[in-house]
């Protein structure tokens, strides 16, 4: 069983962790319901490096992890603040 | 072939013999000692045949006596397919044969043999599929023909199985020279070390090699590292414990035959040694026939003499080792056939009247020149397989290397390492220097250098191997594989079906796919497929290995399982009262008090309808959310508007995920600007925490969520007396209707408990719903009954308050919506705030509102007497099409009525149209579509 590290809990069982979907912007309020459709309903499921949502269960904590797909592999995880202020949207 | 008497000692190292042991096997008596397996004790008795074949019931002993071949696979009890090899002999043993049709000396279905040019190679995926339906005859036949063992699911259970968790920094797996001299490595490296054993007995190879390439060197070898292991209390020692699998990031699956390990590793050393492989030639599997290890086995180990007169047939240096030990042994060793030299022709073993074991051996020498040796052991030594498959679990790659005649681990998982004669390195010394090279180079890895694997290599590890081991002969019988009867001809016959590639040779022909899987046999086989396709071997990898690496008793899979149960704070009042429980989610509810179920809920539903009941309403969820931005929060989250809400007011909440679906529903309570508590389904509260923690986080509002549900217990007092009771306690809230109106909430404390008081509607009747700490909920409610006690109050289930809500119309999400209900279908606009900016799921209910609608949910009526009331589920019919299904339905006493949710379609949504339903029997009932509610449609009742 993979260990993920959650920034909260430090390294735990994959078993404790939810997967929350990749870290999407939502379409803004202007956006046209083609736009909303393919938002909520199409998973691009891409290989490759991938930044996603995961929850530590057990905590209900929220966490960005930073994983790499055709590798099985997370390369590193982070808060959601420190994510999106390094995103420039704190 | 008189072998009762054991070899005196230093011969069976592992016998006790002053503890005589008496045991049963395929109801025969026999004696053995303390230390013994049950194949060494049969050996010793001269019993040699432990079960019949799979295919061809060819009577089989063990080939390897250390549980590798499936041989030695018997019965005990309930519980089938134990290997003989591993089983500790214990007085009272009783053990049986398996896959035996008469007895094990005489089985009737051995005459298959004779059927055996009949039944080819894939022979039932070709030969019973005609004509069309004839598998069906067939099938019951290979049925009962197929598995191993019986499964007696009367039999008593076998002890306590459990489970346990296990950290360590290093685990090594296998406890041979290599692995406890990783051990040793790593833990004096100031490592914590597990070290798990299969056997029960540590040592492995210095137990029974003679490794005569070091004369004397491992003559005490074994007790001065085994007092290094024991001595050295960073060593934690797994003996008689077998690691069947090697999962990601080091976490490690072991088991013994009543516990399961789960094991997180920082390193891993696989030390599990290699299995020495069989020759491939006529009746090589016979009993009498085995391993040059197997036959130390029984000598060093056991003290067994494993025949009397022998004939060694080997390629490498440890073949003189075993012919040398045989001969120290007291064993007449009659001829010794060295492949290297020339090699054979043709081998083949000769065996008895009846098959039952050895008498001889016929070779063709490479001049042509026939030799026949009478005899009543055969023993060979051409090479092995080293034990990878645990490395290929995680990714590792078993490739066959020409330049050593064998599979070599290529890929080992990042956090592991390999050492010993998996790595193809047997001379001791530097056997031992690899298993110390690794335990360094684990305590450097994780100590956060970059370490340097030391690389040890044995010169003389190409010469171990017999590059082709197999011996066809003209009358067949040459087995591959034991486990499944697959002679070389099956194998060829496979390639030339058409079936070349390794894995398909394996899945059609079934070689390495028996419970040894493949460990005996696999490179035999894939040296054959591959010559049979005209190659050489080179880059073969062997078929995909899968854990488990050895079979588990079902029993350590399953364990103890450990199922969380939520109870609420009056759970043992409920039980005391005669409550029949309900699950809900991992809740037990009370779904009604004392016997007779409709009984008891017509009681209760007239208890609320009438005077007054109390309900237990812990397991909704209970939300706290504060802060500054609590209303935007708020507003952002469920449908409907709450920046106005007042201070001191409920509000229902409404909540739809990004697809306009309906998730979930409750009420918010405004406790102060910044400030609400919000309630949730019982099923929803976990969902809609973690969901609101998720948009806490994406949207990054100055708010603060906790989870209440734990702490806090809810009660529901309702019914038209229930102002009368509640007022009759000492509280600071004013429970009058002036003070206190529907819809209201109010903070204070009852009898010095801090309670929150919402008046709420679920049940169509006043109703005070009362939120308290859980350590005293239970207080509150007898105070309740008591206060109550000349209203007759009643406790009421979940199943009244079902009915009741159900007269009420008002919707449970989960029951009467699914995944895809939106407001506009379940007639719930009223709850959705259309003028605000943003809640999740506003674009997809806009969507929605431009499109017509699919279904409605609507209230409808059956006649009294239709005999039997529809169940949930059932289908609206519209002609012949299904519009839709009922979700909810009841008998209402009140009403007199039989009442119910269902999804119509839309032209039949109107109040007065007729719907058709099918009832479970068949019959179709006509109901009326009716407003909603059925009951109190003003609300004078709630209100009150």
């Amino acid at each position: 069983m993979k260990v993920i590290r959650c920034p909260l809990n430090g390294p735990r069982n994959a078993e404790e962790f939810v997967y929350g979907g990749d870290v999407l912007a939502e379409p803004d309020a202007e956006a046209t319901a083609r736009e909303w459709s393919r938002y909520v309903f199409m998973e691009d499921n891409s290989s490759g490096v991938v930044d996603e949502w995961w929850c530590h269960a057990p905590s209900s904590y929220w966490f960005i992890a930073r994983r790499d797909r055709s590798r099985d592999e997370f390369i590193a995880t982070c808060t959601v603040s420190d994510y999106f202020a390094a995103a420039g949207q704190p | 072939m008189s072998t009762a008497d054991r070899l005196p000692p230093p011969w069976g190292q592992l016998i006790d013999r002053d503890r005589a042991l008496e045991f049963e096997f395929d109801g025969r008596r026999y004696s053995g000692y303390a230390g013994d397996t049950l194949s060494s004790a049969l050996a010793a008795n001269s019993r040699w045949i432990m079960s019949r074949s799979f295919k061809y019931h060819r009577p089989r002993g063990s080939a390897s006596f250390a549980g590798w071949d499936a041989n030695s696979y018997v019965q005990v009890g309930g519980e089938p397919n134990v290997p003989g090899d591993l089983l500790p002999l214990e007085a009272g043993l009783a053990a049986t044969p398996q896959n035996v049709l008469g007895s094990l000396d005489r089985d009737f279905a051995s005459a298959t043999r004779f059927l055996k040019r009949f039944l080819p190679v894939g022979f039932y995926y070709r030969a019973f599929f005609r004509p069309r339906g004839a598998w069906k005859w067939w099938e019951p036949l290979f049925r009962s023909a197929a598995g191993l063992g019986r499964i007696d699911t009367a039999a008593p259970r076998r002890g306590y199985f459990d489970k346990q968790h296990l950290f360590t920094d290093v685990a090594v797996v296998g406890a041979g020279p290599a692995g406890l001299s990783a051990a040793i490595a790593a833990a004096e490296g100031g490592a914590d070390v597990l070290l798990a054993e299969e056997s029960p007995v540590l040592g492995g190879s210095l137990n029974y090699a003679r490794f005569g390439r070091t004369p004397g060197r491992v003559a005490g070898l074994r007790d001065e590292l085994l007092a290094r292991v024991t001595g050295n209390a960073n060593v934690r020692v797994l003996a008689g414990t077998t690691c069947s699998g090697w999962f990601a990031d080091n976490w490690l699956s072991l088991h013994t035959r009543a516990r399961l390990y789960k094991v997180r590793a920082g390193r891993v050393v696989l030390a599990a040694g290699s299995v020495e492989q069989p020759a491939v030639f006529g009746n090589n599997d016979i009993p009498g026939v085995m391993t040059g290890s197997a036959a130390q086995r029984l000598m060093r180990l056991y003290g067994v003499r494993p025949g009397n007169r022998a004939a060694v047939v080997t390629s490498n240096e440890d073949g003189e080792d075993v012919a040398k030990d045989l001969i120290d042994a007291g064993v007449d060793v009659v001829a010794v056939f060295d492949l290297r030299a020339g090699g054979l022709r043709r081998l083949k073993a000769l065996p008895e009247s009846g098959g039952r074991h050895v008498k001889g051996i016929a070779v063709t020498h490479a001049d042509g020149r026939p030799e026949t040796v009478g005899c009543d052991l055969i023993v060979t030594s051409v090479g092995y397989a080293p034990l990878g498959q645990l490395a290929c679990h995680d990714g590792g790659r078993l490739e066959y290397d020409n330049g050593i005649h064998a599979f070599r681990i290529g890929n080992c998982p990042s956090g592991g390492d390999t050492a010993g004669s998996v790595n193809h390195i047997y001379e001791l010394d530097a056997v031992l220097s690899d298993g110390a090279a690794a335990g360094d180079y684990a305590v450097g890895a994780l100590n956060g250098r970059n370490p340097v694997r030391m690389k040890v290599e044995d010169p003389m590890a190409g010469s171990a191997n017999h590059p082709y081991p197999i011996y066809p002969h003209p009358d067949g019988n040459e087995y591959v594989d034991f486990d499944e009867d697959q002679t070389i001809a099956d194998l060829i016959n496979a390639v030339g079906d058409g079936f070349g590639h390794p894995e398909l040779a394996k899945r059609y022909s079934t070689a390495a796919m028996g419970p040894s899987q493949g460990r005996m046999s696999a490179t035999n086989a894939m040296r054959i497929v591959s010559r049979a396709n005209g190659g050489n071997n080179a880059g073969q990898r062997i078929t995909t290995q899968r854990p488990p690496f050895r079979p588990a008793p079902m029993g350590v899979l399953a364990g103890r399982g450990i199922e969380p149960e939520r109870l609420t704070a009056m759970h043992d009042w409920h039980a005391v009262h005669d409550a029949a429980f309900a699950p809900a989610g991992l809740w037990r509810r009370p779904a009604y008090y004392g016997p007779g179920r409709e009984q008891c809920v017509r009681r209760e539903v007239a208890a609320i309808r009438r005077r007054v009941g109390l309900i237990d309403v812990s397991t909704l969820g209970g939300l706290e959310i504060r802060g500054p931005d609590a209303a935007e929060f708020l507003e952002r989250f469920y449908t409907f508007a709450y920046r106005k809400q007042p201070l001191g007011r409920t509000r229902y909440v409404l909540m739809t995920g990004d697809t306009g679906a309906i998730i979930d529903d409750g009420v918010a309570a405004r406790l102060g600007d910044e400030h609400f508590y919000v309630t949730t389904t019982t099923a929803g509260s976990d969902t809609v925490y973690r969901t609101m923690l998720r948009r806490n986080a994406q949207w990054r509002l100055r708010v603060d969520i906790a989870n209440v549900t734990s702490g806090l217990a809810a009660m529901n007092i309702a019914g038209p007396l229930a102002r009368a009771v509640i007022s009759r306690l000492d509280a600071d809230i004013d429970f009058s209707k002036e003070a206190f109106p529907y819809l209201g909430v109010r903070r204070g404390r009852i009898m010095d408990i801090p309670v929150l008081a919402m008046r709420v509607g679920f049940v169509g009747e006043l109703s005070y719903e009362l939120h308290a700490p859980a350590s005293r909920a239970l207080e509150l409610w007898e105070a309740l009954l008591r206060a109550g006690r000349e209203q007759d109050v009643h406790a009421v289930g979940v199943e009244a308050q079902r009915v009741l809500r159900l007269e009420k119309g008002h919707i449970i999400v989960g029951q009467d919506t699914d995944g895809l209900t939106h407001p506009g279908e379940a007639d719930m606009s009223w709850a959705v705030a259309r003028r605000k900016p943003y809640f999740v799921g506003r674009a997809a209910i806009a969507c929605f509102g431009g499109q017509p609608l699919l279904r409605r949910l609507v209230g409808f009526e059956l006649p009294v007497d239709i005999g039997g009331l529809p169940d949930e589920c059932n289908l609206v019919l519209r002609g012949e099409t299904i519009a839709g299904r009922v979700t909810s339905i009841a008998h209402s006493a009140e009403l007199e009525k039989n009442i119910g949710l269902a999804y119509v379609h839309p032209d039949d949504a109107a109040p007065g149209s007729t719907i058709v339903i099918k009832r479970s029997d068949g019959a179709r009932l006509k109901g009326a579509v009716v407003t909603l509610p059925f009951l109190d449609p003003s609300g004078a009742r709630q209100e009150l």
